[in-house]
């Protein structure tokens, strides 16, 4: 094996905050999180729990008037290998980093594309702005990567605009936008959640394709644990602002050793012909409780307010990440006891 | 676009132009005094003849029988006489139509120039400094009456400082670029004032709503700078919602600013108003109304027009 090259992504202790009139919120709270090159990492949590703003935060997308990173590191392998911390880069260097070597996708699909200019052309402006090419080679490279997501007469349908399209062809125009520049990274905020089931497996399965092709890593956002399972190498689960689990998925399936985690896993619909044809179908366990206020954290575990396994300790501090073994953390001092 | 489209709306105009010529002819009959009465004081005027003038115009005539008999002179293209002056109506306006085209042109033109980088930069750097000050700044441009701010400026320009005529559309005997120049300035500054009042408030209002769109978002995540994403990708969508106001502000500016027109003595469609509306001289008040009635009713086709241009999703058919 050679010299270990660094991360992909190595995200350290990053806090981000925001200003509101009611004095500063804390929306992440310390977060670490590396992400290799060919690998899909997801992070998953309740809304409120922070994994949108951390996607947010490595782009810098945060309007500095309303927030931003207040202190940690976002260290970024670039094209040329060298290390970067984003966290500290200026605006115009952000600029050559956004849509380049690192890619955003969003949720909604329907409201993400501009709806007065033609898909081509919201394709050909980003190869256009960090390509260099000319206006005729951008199109041309924005029609094959309508080909590359397997849109059908890719060449017909980027003369369209957005409205004449459907939720699932946006968001493979999403992604052809956001690939057109083979960025190292790409952070996927949500891509499935607007669409429909068949459309979510369909979009996964291209995703999956071409990171093979392309080999970027994902940093893949959701709240929804079936497609952790079809999509994700790793899973970050984050509750108020905080990472309390960490494992690859088949430990996390296997060994759920946060009670968040495990409410998480309950509170998921399967579909057991067995016990449907006996009738005894169990109801979905919803977590008791709502998220976090960030405005007005509990004092020690986030989770505490809502957690069954909670003892006065819980309350007193925030716990630290226990090892429970093969790399597989958890944020939860009771996390040998939970199968007791 | 098309034609049928267009043709269509022309079309289902004409009830509409209709029910306002009735309303129109009503209310002008419901001011005091008419046409006449200059000449009812006059001694060298006598009973007779008096009633001679009215008939030969139809004033002695019941008010619905004369709208009937306007109606039918208007629909066979004949706009009637102007009592004060004897000349035909359309005449007459065609005469003040250039004058008023410029000015409300200049006016525009200075609008537009003004409003929409101030709408913007509003927009873009809301809740500041530059944007409050803005914000108050229209706020007086609407309030402050256009005939105050006109007197202000001539008692400046032209009392104290001597740079620009008071009023009038040429010098007598002049005429070149220079002079008419001298003569527009203060009255289309005036005119312009209000309308960049109210159309930076809805460039900026529009675009604070579209820069909140997650394809603004996405415009960044692209790596577009500020200055990209606010014309490449927001201006467009910002300007969608101005387009009806300023289509009608157009119009309105264009079938004459009366006040403006009137300090400023400038010989236009405004001030052929006011000096109809003193003579009660009814068949020019008609066609002076119509046309500007005519002129917002094409300007809201023209903006519904300049939705479909300017918004893909929107399609007439």
């Amino acid at each position: 094996m050679a010299a270990l090259a660094p991360p992909l992504l190595e995200i350290r202790d990053l806090v981000t905050e925001f200003r509101t009139e009611s004095g500063i919120v804390r929306a992440v709270k310390g977060v670490d999180l590396t992400v290799e090159a060919g690998q899909t990492v997801a992070v998953v949590g309740e809304s409120g729990s922070g994994k949108s703003v951390t996607s947010l935060s490595v782009m810098r997308l945060i309007p500095p008037a309303i927030g931003g990173i207040a202190s940690g590191q976002v260290l970024f392998r670039g094209r040329d290998r060298q290390v970067r911390d984003l966290a500290l880069e200026p605006e115009h260097a952000m600029r050559k980093v956004r849509g380049n070597e690192i890619a955003m996708i969003f949720q909604e699909p329907m409201t993400s594309l501009n709806p007065t200019q033609k898909v081509g052309h919201q394709i050909a402006e980003v190869a256009l702005l960090h390509q260099g090419l000319t206006r005729a080679q951008a199109w041309k490279r924005a029609v094959e990567m309508l080909a590359l997501v397997e849109i059908p007469e890719p060449a017909r349908r980027a003369d369209i605009y957005p409205h004449q399209m459907s939720g699932g062809m946006r968001q493979r125009v999403m992604i052809a936008m956001a690939l057109a520049c083979n960025p190292a990274l790409l952070i996927a905020d949500e891509p499935t959640t607007a669409l429909d089931v068949t459309v979510q497996l369909q979009i996964l399965e291209l995703m999956r394709r071409l990171q093979r092709e392309i080999g970027m890593g994902i940093l893949f956002i959701t709240h929804n644990l079936g497609v952790v399972a079809e999509i994700a190498d790793t899973v970050a689960v984050m509750y108020g602002g905080r990472i309390v689990e960490r494992a690859t998925v088949e430990d996390l399936f296997d060994r759920p050793s946060h009670p968040y985690t495990r409410g998480l896993l309950a509170s998921m619909p399967t579909v057991d012909r067995a016990a449907r044809a006996a009738g005894t179908v169990a109801r979905l366990k919803a977590i008791p409780g709502s998220v976090v206020d960030p405005r007005n954290p509990p004092s020690g575990c986030d989770f505490n307010p809502r957690c069954a396994w909670a003892i006065d300790a819980c309350r007193a501090a925030v716990p630290p990440m226990f090892d429970v073994g093969n790399g597989h953390g958890a944020r939860c001092i009771r996390w040998s006891e939970l199968d007791g | 676009m098309s034609l049928g489209y267009v043709l269509r709306r022309l079309f289902s105009a004409v009830p509409l132009l209709l029910g306002i010529s009735v309303i129109l002819f009503s209310i002008i009959h419901l001011a005091p005094g008419g046409p006449l009465d200059m000449y009812t004081e006059n001694p060298a005027v006598s009973k007779e003849a008096l009633a001679q003038i009215a008939a030969a115009y139809g004033l002695d005539q019941p008010v619905p029988v004369q709208y009937v008999l306007w109606l039918k002179s208007m629909l066979v293209g004949d706009w009637g006489y102007s009592i004060r002056t004897g000349r035909p109506v359309l005449t007459e306006i065609v005469l003040r139509l250039g004058p008023t085209l410029e000015l409300g042109g200049l006016a525009l033109l200075i609008s537009l120039a003004i409003a929409v980088p101030l709408g913007i930069i509003s927009a873009a750097r809301r809740g500041s400094k530059l944007d409050s000050s803005l914000t108050l700044a229209s706020f007086a441009g609407i309030s402050i009456p256009v005939f105050w701010l006109a007197l202000l400026l001539q008692l400046l320009f032209s009392v104290q400082l001597g740079w620009l005529p008071s009023a009038g559309y040429k010098s007598i005997g002049g005429g070149d670029f220079m002079d008419r120049l001298s003569h527009i300035v203060m009255p289309a500054a005036v005119l312009s004032l209000a309308t960049v009042a109210s159309w930076s408030r809805f460039i900026r209002s529009g675009m604070i709503d579209v820069l909140n769109q997650d394809y603004i978002r996405t415009a960044y995540a692209k790596g577009r700078s500020e200055r990209g994403v606010v014309i490449l990708h927001a201006l467009r969508n910002a300007m969608i919602p101005a387009v009806t106001v300023i289509a009608v502000d157009f119009a309105t500016v264009i079938s004459g600013a009366v006040i403006t027109e009137t300090v400023f003595a400038w010989p236009g469609i405004g001030r052929l108003f006011m000096e109809s509306m003193d003579g009660r001289d009814y068949p020019m008040l008609m066609g002076l109304m119509m046309m500007g009635s005519l002129g917002i009713i094409m300007a809201n086709i023209i903006a519904d027009l300049a939705y479909a241009a300017l918004d893909p999703r929107i399609r007439y058919g």
